[in-house]
């Protein structure tokens, strides 16, 4: 994995993965380590991801690595009409890592072409974030102990959440059961469908949020977005029925864990929050020590 | 009723005949192969009455003969395209196209959010189905199909 971009999870073969939680199991028992001294990442955010951009800067800063980078478009020669080739170009003879945020779909596979560094994808607009991915993935293993053979129920907005599709892709390689929870405008797209036929796993579909989450390892929430709807009726009908709610949470399993990519806007009402099932917080900590693990794999430090 | 129509175009000594290309297609192909930019004796015929394809069009190139992954790209456009080789006016060997397993350039993606068509990026596919051509974009992971193919 030494000097391979990270740009879609579908990079990264089911031994990667496991090794990326692993490493970041180690991260987490000692996350303040001095292995990125003398390194400089970039951090190239050409739209703002205030979460994203902090969790991946105290990962670096916490192994001694130095930032350089920006924020936004705005404040880089973007703004003067540079192409992203000459940016990344440029930028990659100041560092040895680039992470990079920007909303054209596609262009950090672009990037990782044209850099003479390794790239790693902090979102490329509606395609992949690939960290967020792993941190998922990394969040599942510790509270299960496993990715095998689990029960996960996704909410929400299962058409356009890239979240949700990144990490359909990833758990399918460990035997999981899918239980789709959505609207019927914003239901999974049938390539997932064809995907998971193709593969032999089994998935149901489901417009009420009911029961069904009884029989859940791990619920896997989004927001529902009110631009997703092409009519605003639509929205105004469902948007309250996609909200979990404390008192829904009676009959489940024990070790069941809410997991959510954040930011919540309704869709977990916070009485939620004190109960020991809500993990999304904690799942956002575990960014950080999956980010260390896979800059440090990049990088060969691990 | 072929036979005379391919007569009618003059015959060529050596080179390439490139038959039943759809007549819609016929300045794709010639786009796609870059015949525009090639300096040899070339015969371009469109609209002849054809069987199978309503109306096609036929191209007689002298003196060039294509690797196939070149010829192959133009399966996209006219998938029914039969190739002839001829060497001394004979026809030395008869080929069909293929839709290659990769395709660079040619091809626009159809998402418009896609680097690249915002970006001077020239864009690249896996081909993930040749009967209904999908064309699964490198970049932006998105799948354009047939019916919204645009060559570039």
């Amino acid at each position: 994995m030494k000097n391979k971009s990270l740009i879609s999870i579908n990079d990264y073969t089911p031994d990667e993965l496991l090794k990326i939680i692993n490493l970041a199991e180690e991260f987490e028992k000692n996350p303040i380590q001095d292995i990125l001294k003398g390194k400089v990442i970039a951090t190239l955010f050409f739209e703002p991801s205030t979460r994203t951009r902090l969790s991946f800067e105290s990962a670096v800063n916490r192994l001694g690595g130095r930032i350089i980078g920006f924020t936004d478009a705005s404040s880089s020669s973007v703004k003067k009409g540079e192409s992203l080739r000459d940016t990344i170009k440029t930028v990659s003879n100041y560092c040895d890592l680039i992470v990079m945020r920007h909303p054209l779909d596609g262009s950090a596979r672009f990037a990782s072409e044209v850099a003479n560094v390794p790239v790693i994808n902090a979102g490329d607009g509606a395609n992949q974030h690939p960290t967020q991915c792993l941190l998922d993935l990394y969040s599942i293993k510790k509270t299960q102990g496993t990715l095998e053979n689990l029960n996960i129920s996704l909410v929400g907005d299962l058409k356009y959440g890239r979240t949700v599709h990144s990490l359909l892709m990833a758990m399918s390689n460990f035997n999981p059961t899918f239980n789709f929870i959505s609207p019927n405008e914003l239901k999974i797209p049938d390539e997932y469908k064809l995907f998971l036929d193709n593969k032999g796993i089994k998935y149901y579909e489901h417009t009420d949020f009911s029961d069904i989450i009884s029989r859940a390892d791990i619920i896997y929430m989004t927001r529902i977005q009110k631009e997703r709807f092409s009519d605003p009726i639509e929205y105004e009908k469902v948007k309250n029925s996609y909200v979990l709610h404390n008192d829904m949470l009676k009959n489940t399993k024990n070790n069941l864990k809410i997991l959510h990519p954040l930011p919540r806007v309704n869709e977990i009402s916070e009485d939620v929050d004190k109960n020991e099932k809500a993990y999304y917080f904690t799942q956002a900590l575990n960014g950080v020590y999956t980010r260390q693990a896979i800059i440090s794999s990049i990088l060969g430090l691990k | 009723m072929t036979d005379k129509t391919i007569l009618s175009v003059t015959a060529i000594k050596e080179g390439t005949v490139i038959d039943h290309i759809p007549a819609k297609s016929l300045f794709k192909v010639i786009s796609i192969l870059e015949l525009d930019k090639l300096n040899a004796q070339m015969t371009f015929g469109t609209n002849f009455i054809s069987k199978k394809l309503g109306r096609k069009a036929l191209i007689k190139i002298s003196n060039k003969f294509f690797k196939d992954e070149e010829i192959d790209k133009i399966a996209l456009v006219a998938p029914e395209a039969k190739l002839n080789i001829i060497k001394d006016y004979q026809v030395v060997e008869k080929r069909e196209v293929e839709v290659p397993d990769t395709i660079t350039g040619i091809v626009k993606c159809m998402n418009p959010n896609c680097v690249t068509n915002n970006e001077n990026v020239i864009t690249r596919f896996n081909v993930i189905s040749k009967k209904e051509v999908a064309l699964k974009c490198c970049y932006c992971e998105k799948i354009t199909d047939q019916e919204h193919l645009k060559i570039i």
